[in-house]
């Protein structure tokens, strides 16, 4: 999935210049920040996803690329253009919004044709122009219709197709799919991702959702408190988390305190009290010893068995405490004799497959390249 | 049980609407009375159109409607100018210093006693007319911009309702798209709040159509409004060709009404139709 997005993406450190830079931007409403000194920079053809939760800062870094918010300091630079005080009427950006925001007195034809309309383009290429635009959204015979009339999927591809008539530079999707039903936002992501592919248009898409940012984006930016914390594609953000939030905002995560006690260049051990045992880890860390740190280890890289496993590292006993049948994997709450509660994941492979049960004594182990080691 | 609480509501609804409508009802029948007294119903010759034939040929009677259409006209189209643009400063610019007392100042009209609104009209227009010489003397000129000052205000009520409730998306949606300002003003909020505007509309015309206190203040001998003559009219008793008069205008308003009720509800009944139609159909 992520190779066949983040193909033609430009990755390695001197790839050509960034398409989008953002520059130490801040933006303050009265005593409140809602983005904190961001520098970002974006690809051509890229789809960024900015990730976080409620009041993060994303929507409004957002609105300041679309030019709805005037930003306190800093600058955005697109296509190596300076836009930081251009109008959202002049940006070369279009925007989708969360709400669709379809002009109710306006048929769907209208709608798509607005921003050429605006242009001054002549009519007969509005026309041609916004029946390319229906047919590539696949609502080619609803020229007629007005928004009340389309169900919620149909009115999703009116505003994308409005957004994508004037062919901008930079689309920008705030919360694209947070209107669907789940089957009809699974379709639709995938349906999003193909037609980018075929525009070559760059796309900053902002969202609540991990699972929508992991399935859409080349590359994510994780927001907290108008900071963001780490970039990278979806694996590096999901198997190199930087901090304690980005682990635990990133699916599901066992996250333990620990005490570096050996500290080699090629490998750490680090004293769990929690684990009531030492963590291997065979890499490095850039850490003062003695330093506390945090261990973070995803629950389906935990391994449980009823024999003892053959390694040494890294093995811990433990009880059974909970079973959660999810269908595709079950999920285990392992009681530890400290009385810490590990959560572990197992794929359900075979269907008769012979289950443990509650209560049931078990040994858990991992490989050394597991574990995650944060700072901060 | 059921039945004697549905024969209870059925009460209050006959008795609700006969205190609404009765005094109407008796006024529309009188209007066909043949008789000069008004309170005498003359059965030999009623019922009769004369009253409405002689409305007609009044011609003070008829000047008297003229002026009081024009000032609600013109009267109304002013307040709505004006109300829309208070109402989009109100609404669409959350932050200005003194945001909340001119608001307030606003809607003050509303509540102030129509006496002191008149007179202190008055006394500026008194006093404009020795400072500046204009409005020379007082007329139907005075009259209008005394009834936009009231009227405006349930202007700026109406309109900002229902602009509160315009999403702001729609208006950066067309901003985006590469329209300025004035034209997402033009061809997104407006269209909008249409509705909002004409029922201000409607509603400035009415007020100033029966408007009488605020008007006595600022009239002239040369302007009597409709709601003045027939003030006068039945202070020196009242005369039959009133009901007729009167007769005209429930006609007119009540058409108004089921004409608007009507539409709407077609036009309720046809959304709703049309939405659940496209919930059906797969996105």
């Amino acid at each position: 999935m992520n190779a066949v997005v983040g193909a033609g993406v430009e990755t390695g450190q001197k790839g050509p210049a960034p398409y989008v830079r953002i520059e130490r931007l801040t933006k303050r409403f009265g005593d409140f920040v809602a983005v904190r000194q961001v520098s970002l920079e974006i690809q051509r053809g890229e789809i960024f996803c900015l990730l976080g939760g409620s009041g993060c800062g994303k929507t409004t870094l957002l609105r300041m690329l679309a030019g709805f918010e005037t930003p306190t300091d800093g600058a955005i630079f697109i296509d190596g253009v300076d836009v930081t005080q251009v109008p959202p009427y002049e940006r070369p950006v279009n925007m989708m919004f969360q709400s669709y925001a379809l002009f109710p007195h306006m048929t769907v034809a209208q709608n798509v044709a607005f921003g050429l309309k605006q242009d001054g383009t002549a009519r007969g290429e509005i026309e041609s122009r916004v029946q390319e635009m229906l047919s590539l959204v696949q609502l080619n015979g609803y020229e007629k219709r007005k928004p009340h009339q389309l169900s919620g999927g149909q009115r999703q591809r009116v505003a994308l197709a409005r957004a994508l008539v004037k062919r901008p530079k930079l689309l920008l999707l705030d919360e694209p799919l947070g209107a669907l039903d789940k089957k009809l936002r699974e379709h639709t992501q995938f349906e999003l991702v193909n037609l980018q592919e075929k525009l070559g248009v760059t796309f900053v898409i902002v969202t609540h959702d991990q699972e929508e940012a992991m399935t859409l984006a080349s590359r994510i930016g994780v927001m907290r408190a108008g900071e963001i914390l780490q970039v990278g594609t979806p694996a590096d953000i999901y198997e190199f988390p930087n901090s304690r939030f980005v682990a635990d905002f990133i699916g599901s995560v066992n996250m333990v305190e620990g005490r570096l006690i050996e500290d080699e260049p090629d490998h750490v051990r680090i004293e769990c009290a929690q684990l009531g045992a030492i963590v291997y880890v065979d890499h490095g860390v850039s850490s003062p010893p003695d330093a506390p740190v945090s261990v973070a280890i995803r629950p389906e890289k935990i391994q449980l068995s009823r024999e003892r496993p053959e390694q040494t590292d890294n093995v811990l006993q433990g009880v059974i405490a909970g079973i959660a049948y999810l269908g595709n994997a079950t999920r285990y709450l392992v009681r530890l004799p400290t009385g810490f509660l590990l959560r572990v994941t197992a794929p359900n492979v075979f269907r008769h497959e012979e289950r443990l049960e509650p209560d049931e004594r078990v040994w858990l182990h991992w490989h050394s390249s597991s574990p995650v080691v944060v700072t901060r | 049980m059921n039945d004697r609480r549905s024969f209870f509501v059925l009460t209050m609804l006959v008795f609700g609407f006969a205190f609404l409508y009765l005094p109407i009802i008796a006024m529309v029948i009188y209007s066909f009375n043949a008789s000069r007294l008004v309170t005498v119903w003359d059965s030999a010759n009623s019922p009769t159109l004369a009253w409405y034939v002689e409305l007609f040929h009044n011609s003070q009677i008829m000047d008297a409607a003229k002026l009081s259409f024009r000032i609600a006209s013109v009267n109304a189209t002013g307040a709505v100018i004006l109300g829309t643009l208070a109402a989009f400063a109100l609404q669409r610019y959350r932050k200005f210093r003194g945001r909340a007392m001119f608001g307030l100042l606003t809607t003050a009209p509303m509540v102030l006693p129509e006496v002191i609104t008149g007179l202190s009209l008055l006394l500026l227009f008194v006093a404009l007319e020795q400072g500046i010489g204009w409005p020379s003397g007082r007329g139907a000129t005075t009259i209008t911009i005394a009834h936009m000052t009231f009227s405006m205000a349930y202007a700026i009520v109406v309109i900002q309702a229902r602009l509160a409730t315009v999403d702001r998306s729609l208006e950066e949606a067309a901003m985006d798209l590469g329209a300025r300002p004035w034209k997402v003003f033009a061809v997104i909020t407006l269209p909008l709040i249409a509705s909002a505007i004409a029922s201000a509309w409607v509603l400035a015309f009415i007020l100033s159509w029966d408007d009488i206190v605020i008007t006595s203040f600022v009239s002239g001998p040369g302007s009597t409004t409709l709601p003045q003559l027939v003030f006068s009219k039945v202070r020196l008793g009242v005369s039959p060709d009133i009901n007729a008069l009167a007769t005209i205008l429930v006609l007119i308003v009540s058409l108004a009404v089921v004409v608007a009720g009507t539409y709407m509800m077609r036009r309720d009944r046809r959304r709703m139709r049309d939405s659940q139609a496209a919930q059906g159909a797969t996105g």
